[in-house]
């Protein structure tokens, strides 16, 4: 699993790509409130024993960070922990040192988004891809299209299964025919651009 | 007291019965929801992990619309309360990100300056209202009626100091002054696992059936809710996990502003309990009290 630094010719010397993930990551734990309590970690595994699903990570919580200290930053990206964690903040509120555990796997799953490391047909990404294409679009989520555009991405089989689910929740005025939008859509999509743009500018260290 | 209202996409749609429920609370509590003029999706969970600006900018338009109408918010999903109380924290706490986000809110018209408090209505009800106040409204009691109070993962954590983190009482002290009785539930904060029951379902189907094991084997009548989306994972999925586990659960999931509704007198219909996919009848389990 761990692949490492060992194809750098200096030991200890962090190769290019590692070297751009690390600092990437770095700058974005310094926009979590709390986030420098990183450094504080002192690999209890308090998280690792909170967390309702480390028992199907692949690396656990506590892990992560030790990965982190030992530069396998792209170890991390690549497992599937980072996906798994369904946000719940156990690991956030119980740790001792005050760790953002949570806050830094949200970091690390943008970090792998953005450099594309996972594999193509992965749900989670398939899943928040879109419903940012519909929240960007109808300025709203839109419960059964988040859905359809799920599993048409990837299992469109496992549409069929959830036609009895639709039906009943159908039935009981529960799901929309039609999506709604917000009014003023253009707005929207002005302040949204403007985003994009500010999202890649860093400002110099004060 | 008058409040701005952030319904949220589940209110509108699968959780239409919290929405009905909460206007009917609030209406017989006699206060008044100002719902925000259009509002926007909050960004939820995954919009957070994606793009921080992005995510920002699309959560604080709902707090700079606030803002100008001069009220408190009042957000009953939790990961709708969650992400907005979260956009006011990180914005108040970095200032290059304020700048960030209002520079793109400037583009149509509209700025953020932190005025603005993100509230959950259960919150509000006993800190504004008071449980004596709502008790002495009551017009039927909750007697005989067990509640497991499932307060989910996202209200209680962390840094909102909403109530304890493990052991959060404001349901339970609500439904208790109403009559019900509380049933032992040590999963009241454990996740339901959120998203992943679409995107691993083995690992979310396991997580609710832990929770609805631990109502059931407290002999729970019904189990009571603040989150949608807890809301219709233990309720729309518990056939599955029936198939799955071999478990026979019949659990009704229920909004805690239904029960308090149907305590202030509300009908099935006005509090959405007639949307249950789980067949519940409160007006059995509880006798109307003699006033």
């Amino acid at each position: 699993m761990t692949k490492g630094n060992d194809h750098s010719p200096i030991p200890g010397l962090l190769d290019e790509k590692e070297k751009e993930l690390r600092n990437s990551f770095l700058l974005q734990v310094q926009n979590i409130p709390g986030g420098e309590s990183i450094k504080k970690c002192i690999q209890c595994g308090t998280c690792t024993a909170t967390c309702p699903v480390s028992y199907t990570m692949d690396i656990t919580p506590r892990e992560i960070i030790a990965l982190f200290r030992a530069k396998e930053i792209d170890t991390i990206l690549a497992s599937r922990t980072i996906w798994i964690c369904a946000s719940c903040y156990s690991c956030t509120v119980r740790c001792p040192q005050g760790v953002k555990v949570t806050d830094i796997i949200y970091t690390l799953k943008r970090l792998a988004l953005e450099n594309e490391i996972f594999p193509q047909k992965f749900p989670v990404y398939a899943l928040s891809n879109s419903f940012v294409w519909l929240v960007n679009r109808l300025g709203l989520s839109y419960e059964p299209g988040l859905i359809v555009s799920y599993y048409l991405k990837t299992n469109p089989f496992k549409l069929l299964g959830m036609f009895p689910m639709f039906i009943k929740l159908a039935l009981k005025g529960r799901i929309g025919f039609f999506p709604k939008k917000i009014k003023k859509t253009k707005n929207l999509s002005k302040m949204l651009k403007e985003a994009e743009i500010l999202e890649n500018i860093i400002p110099m260290q004060q | 007291m008058k409040y701005s209202y952030y319904p949220g996409c589940s209110l509108e749609a699968s959780a239409k019965g919290y929405d009905e429920s909460v206007h009917y609370v609030f209406n017989k509590l006699g206060q008044e929801l100002k719902e925000i003029d259009d509002w926007n999706c909050c960004g939820a969970t995954y919009y957070m992990a994606t793009k921080e600006t992005i995510s920002l900018v699309i959560s604080s338009r709902n707090l700079a619309i606030a803002e100008k109408q001069g009220l408190d918010i009042i957000a009953p999903c939790s990961s709708c309360y969650t992400i907005l109380y979260k956009t006011n924290t990180i914005l108040k706490n970095n200032r290059i990100l304020r700048e960030k986000v209002n520079q793109a809110l400037r583009k149509v018209g509209l700025e953020y300056h932190l005025n603005v408090k993100v509230r959950h209505p259960l919150e509000v009800l006993i800190n504004d209202i008071g449980i004596d106040t709502i008790a002495s409204k009551a017009k039927r009691t909750l007697e005989g009626l067990k509640i497991a109070q499932y307060y989910g993962c996202q209200i209680v954590r962390p840094e909102r100091g909403l109530d304890d983190k493990d052991d959060p009482k404001m349901m339970d002290s609500l439904c208790s002054a109403l009559g019900a009785e509380n049933v032992y539930f040590p999963m009241k904060t454990e996740c339901c696992g959120g998203m992943l029951m679409t995107t691993y379902p083995d690992v979310g189907l396991g997580l609710n059936k832990k929770i609805l094991e631990c109502a059931h084997e407290n002999e729970a009548d019904i189990i009571v809710t603040t989150c949608p989306l807890c809301q219709i994972n233990l309720e729309a999925y518990q056939n599955k996990i029936n198939k799955k586990y071999e478990t026979d659960f019949d659990i009704p999931i229920l909004f805690f502003t239904q029960i308090i509704g149907h305590s202030l007198g509300g009908t099935s219909r006005e509090l959405g309990l007639h949307r249950s996919l789980i067949p519940v009848d409160l007006e059995k389990t509880t006798r109307e009290e003699l006033r």
